[in-house]
């Protein structure tokens, strides 16, 4: 058995440092973009950022019995985790809290609990759990229904919350399925179905079917000599490509709602009267345009700690939590946000390689669940906040504001660097 | 594939990421403060300076004013109906406004109603705070303590697009001074606004001083500023032009400042200012035939006539070519080749005194091609009296410190023989006989032909004409204004010359206007001049020139009045000298039936004859009974 001296020669401390180095940067934001000029001390509790010092402490304590128990333990009982979480989040429908609209949380006092930031821990778990067991084999197309289940069961019942982006987190949670054997071909299709959706909106459907012809001729012209085409498949490709398409039109223009739309033209930039424009941005896109250009207005070397003015004057709602980026981007300049992109790809590169390297398909196939549930974090926030993405709202790994999502992502993490230290140890 | 997929899209995500944002922290970045909502600036505009005139007495004050400001983007749905009201603003006008104010810019103040009276304000002070994105803005206004020297002082105006792109110290709605001492003393009279950042939060509530109010800047109040202008001659002046087109300029020849400064027909100052500015600025500036912003004073160039002889007499006798007593024949009149040109000094023998103060166009015609002779050829000859001429000031801008101005013309030998053609035999004194009358290809603006005067009235030297006397209070020490310009003409040939002028007045063609107790060297001028009628070139009514200064030993006043189809030289702009001159040194005026007359008489009929669309007659003599003694000096003074 590991004691606790060994594990601290185990462990892997590059990514403990990524982790620690983002979690300052975080709380240093969050300062920032909570401070007034009145605020004495930074443990004041009544204070967000008093706050979120003591969630941090209280993360950091909680490693180090997350990093003591014994790895066996997380196996075996990640289907009671997985089981407890999703009760938990069925609770909510009966004892939840709304705040902001969204019944997401339970009411402790002292504490509000966010049952789905810790829901993506036990789904990580019980899905590594369940394609792991020496009975699944993914290439069965049952199997491949049940791993779908596990991820679709926490969206189902956070969808009406509402929270449409934690539960869009679950389904990034395919990676793992994907890199144990799932053909590669689901993905592509998922793809093909972003591309022509976003097309769609972008060009119409008359583009989409002549693009997709010339594609082809293009194909042909360069493998003219040996390939045959495949007729049947090729045709029905085009066809369906080309009803999805229509259908995207008709759901675009007759079942989203006009908040729905005024988002999509927004991220696709495809309204182009600037007095509806102007409307857009007080309105539906206030958030986005006030953030990209709180961003921008830091430059490259930002404007110094304490000094953004727009984060002074509370121009970016929710800067605290999902838009936390921002604080950087305008205080910080590119410098800082170019740090923070820096930091989160060689964290996440680091966990793809300690995830390669370990023993048990288990360790593995979770690790693997632990970077997919980082990367849409990550990829959404920042994608969103800058400008490059849709307003979807989840919160920045290890940045944002929230004690649920603190503790969630730092147990999420450390449960892994358990399993890693641990995997050179026969049986763990 | 699958084990570097992750991987891959890892790496790429991370590559969008810095893509986009240094798209949108390097590319896009501008340090602008002004373009960041959360900072509002905050002006603080200083009073503009006071103008006063060389006596102390005040010409331009302030007043206050205040100008309705809009942000555009701060508006709120409002109720239209009753800002229209409390406004005296029609709707379609208020949305034009408004369109026009975020046109310019949604998150900069616009002026949505400028410079509202004070009983306005008082009644929209209370209401104006329950109108978002609405301010007031106080500013001050010119206030004119004379109804003079509008072409002097110019006027001010808001600030223009032009003038915003060109000057980031402007914000829309600050006023600028747009002709005259304005203009040229902008950067002394502005001062230097003062600017507050403040720092906002998004529900555009002030939350404190941005950075402590480091960037802050006081404001500096303008400068007062004195002008060499004296106020009493300048509106004495502009009465006597009643009615009357041309200009007035008086130069004080031992320091070259300029006393009076006045064109007609001109306006009232007051008339620039306030909510009527613009209608009224339209009215003046669209009268295309008297032109009242139009300043002759400066900008209108004509042929400067018999004062001209003056120039001539002190080349001649610094060439050489004629001594006090040469002594020229006027056959009532002289020869050019075969034609006879006519003369009305009377005829007879005419040396250099008489030659002046009778205006004898024989002598100087004699004279000038005497010059001539004394060089090898004619292009040297002409050169030398080039140059002469133009060490008086004639044919240059003078380098004054007025707004505008024209540089008016003297021949050379290159125009002549660019007309001629090169070569001695191509053109000569003969040729060229009208420059000897002031007739010919010499251009001169009032102002250059009173600085002549004052190098006359100085005996060989002038200082470059100027406007400004003190700044806050201090006599100004501008090199180019205390530095005497000496003329090409030995002092010794002056006397002779001014000998002659001082007798135009004791027995010569301005024998009636003399002014008791003062001695005074003057010339006369009556210049012809044409005008295109439909096409056919038409002879107009004489223009009535004077130049004068006096007194003759120790000169305080130099002049040029140069009166448009006022037919011969002393009738009204040697009488209107006269005045002036007795005006500034004596300060009253003794001769009252003269100065009713000149007070009282206009030439508008004379100015209607050539749109009336009939056939006129020029050079009419006044036969009213007051005027009857005056005529003879007309037959003379050709």
């Amino acid at each position: 058995m590991a004691t606790g001296r060994s594990i601290l020669k185990r462990i892997d401390w590059l990514t403990v440092l990524f982790y620690l180095l983002l979690v300052l940067m975080g709380w240093v934001n969050i300062y920032s973009s909570t401070f007034t000029d009145t605020d004495i001390s930074i443990f004041d509790f009544s204070t967000l950022h008093g706050k979120q010092l003591f969630f941090i402490l209280t993360s950091l304590a909680s490693t180090i019995i997350l990093l003591s128990l014994d790895p066996n333990f997380y196996e075996r009982f990640s289907s009671l985790f997985y089981i407890i979480s999703m009760v938990l989040l069925l609770g909510l429908f009966v004892f939840g809290k709304t705040i902001a609209g969204a019944t997401s949380w339970y009411d402790l006092g002292f504490f509000n609990l966010q049952p789905s930031e810790f829901a993506k821990v036990a789904t990580a778990l019980g899905l590594a759990k369940y394609l792991s067991d020496i009975q699944t084999d993914i290439r069965r197309q049952k199997d491949q229904w049940y791993s779908f289940l596990i991820l679709l069961i926490p969206a189902i019942l956070i969808i009406p919350q509402p929270d449409p982006g934690s539960a869009l987190v679950f389904f990034a949670m395919t990676f793992v399925i994907f890199r144990e054997g799932l053909p590669l071909y689901y993905l592509g299709i998922g793809v093909m179905a972003i591309l022509v959706f976003v097309t769609t909106l972008m060009f119409g459907t008359v583009w989409i079917a002549i693009g997709i012809a010339l594609l082809l001729l293009l194909f042909m012209m360069l493998k003219k000599k040996k390939f045959k085409v495949p007729v049947l498949p090729v045709t029905t490709a085009i066809i369906a490509t080309v009803v999805f398409s229509l259908s995207v039109n008709f759901v675009f223009n007759n079942v989203f709602e006009q908040r729905h739309r005024d988002r999509f033209s927004l991220w696709l930039r495809l309204e182009k009267d600037p007095q509806k424009l102007e409307k857009i941005r007080k309105t539906i896109g206030y958030n986005s345009y006030q953030s990209e250009k709180a961003i921008e207005s830091g430059g490259i070397y930002g404007k110094g700690f304490l000094e953004g003015t727009r984060t002074k004057g509370n121009f970016v709602p929710e800067q605290h939590s999902d838009y936390i980026f921002t604080t950087i981007g305008e205080e910080w300049g590119f410098l800082g946000t170019a740090s923070v992109v820096l930091i989160f790809t060689i964290m996440l590169l680091r966990l793809v390689f300690l995830a390669e390297r370990q023993k048990t398909a288990f360790s593995r196939m979770y690790g693997y669940g632990v970077i997919s549930i980082l990367l849409i974090h990550y990829f959404i926030n920042i994608g969103m906040v800058i400008g490059i993405l849709p307003t979807i709202g989840i919160p920045l790994p290890y940045f944002s504001y929230g004690g649920s999502s603190m503790l969630g992502f730092t147990a999420l993490l450390f449960i892994f660097l358990k399993l890693d230290a641990n995997r050179m140890k026969e049986g763990y | 594939m699958k084990k570097i997929l992750l991987s891959s899209i890892i790496v790429i995500i991370g590559i969008v990421f810095l893509g986009r944002l240094s798209y949108l922290q390097i590319f896009s970045y501008t340090p602008d403060l002004s373009d960041d909502p959360a900072i509002k600036r905050i002006y603080d505009y200083p009073e503009r300076g006071y103008i006063y005139d060389r006596n102390g007495k005040l010409l331009v004050g302030n007043d206050p004013a205040y100008d309705v400001m809009v942000i555009p983007r701060e508006v709120k749905a409002f109720d239209t109906l009753e800002f229209c009201s409390l406004l005296n603003l029609e709707y379609p006008k208020l949305i034009k406004e408004l369109t026009k104010a975020r046109h310019y810019s949604p998150r900069l103040p616009s002026v949505l109603v400028p410079q509202l009276s004070k009983e306005d304000y008082a009644r929209l002070q209370e209401k104006m705070r329950h109108y978002n994105g609405f301010y007031i803005q106080k500013r001050s206004l010119r206030y004119y303590d004379t109804n003079a020297g509008a072409n002097v002082l110019g006027y001010i105006s808001e600030v223009n697009e032009r003038d915003l792109a060109n000057n980031p110290n402007y914000v829309q709605g600050e006023l600028t001074g747009r002709t005259g001492v304005e203009t040229v003393y902008e950067d002394t009279l502005r001062g230097r606004k003062g600017i507050q950042y403040i720092q906002k939060d998004r529900f555009n509530r002030d939350i404190g001083k941005y950075k402590d109010g480091a960037l802050d800047v006081l404001p500096e109040q303008g400068k007062e500023i004195t002008l060499t202008i004296d106020k009493d001659l300048q509106e004495y002046g502009e009465k006597l032009m009643h009615g009357k087109w041309g200009g007035i300029v008086a130069i004080e020849p031992a320091t070259g400042e300029i006393l009076t400064m006045i064109s007609g027909p001109t306006y009232d100052p007051s008339l620039l200012v306030g909510r009527k500015r613009s209608a009224n600025y339209t009215r003046l500036y669209n009268d295309s035939i008297a032109k009242p912003t139009f300043d002759r004073s400066i900008s209108f160039e004509k042929s400067p006539g018999s004062p001209f002889k003056a120039i001539n007499a002190l080349i001649a006798l610094q060439v050489g070519a004629v001594t006090p007593t040469t002594a020229f024949t006027c056959h009532h009149g002289f020869y050019i080749g075969r034609s006879k040109k006519g003369c009305h000094c009377g005829g007879g023998p005419r040396n250099l005194n008489s030659g002046i103060y009778l205006s004898c166009n024989a002598y100087f015609v004699g004279a000038y091609k005497k010059i001539f002779e004394q060089f090898p050829s004619n292009a040297e000859a002409m050169d030398a009296w080039e140059g002469h001429v133009r060490s008086f000031g004639l044919g240059s801008y003078l380098g004054s410190d007025l707004h505008t101005g024209r540089r008016g013309s003297v021949p050379s030998t290159e125009l002549y023989n660019k007309w001629y053609g090169e070569g001695d035999k191509r053109w000569s004194a003969t040729t060229t006989y009208s420059n000897a009358i002031g007739q010919g290809e010499v251009n001169v603006t009032p102002i250059q032909l009173a600085n002549m005067t004052a190098a006359i009235a100085n005996r060989g030297h002038y200082y470059t004409p100027h406007i400004i006397k003190k700044i806050e209070g201090k006599d100004i020490d501008i090199p180019k204004f205390t530095e005497r310009k000496n003329t090409t003409i030995d002092r010794k040939h002056f006397e002779p010359v001014v000998q002659g002028m001082a007798d135009v007045y004791h027995k010569g063609t301005a024998r009636y206007v003399q002014i008791p107790d003062i001695d005074i060297a003057g010339k006369t001028g009556t210049v012809e001049n044409f005008m295109v009628i439909d096409s056919v070139r038409t002879q107009l009514t004489d223009n009535s020139v004077f130049v004068a200064f006096a007194p003759v030993k120790n000169p305080k006043i130099a002049i040029a009045v140069y009166i448009q189809n006022g037919y011969y030289g002393s009738r009204y702009a040697g009488h209107i000298a006269s005045l002036i001159i007795e005006k500034y040194i004596k300060g009253e005026i003794s001769r009252k039936d003269l100065e009713k007359r000149m007070l009282e008489r206009t030439l508008e009929r004379e100015y209607a004859k050539p749109y009336s669309g009939e056939e006129f007659k020029i050079n009419e003599y006044d036969w009213s009974k007051d005027a009857i003694k005056y005529q003879t000096e007309a037959i003379k003074d050709k």
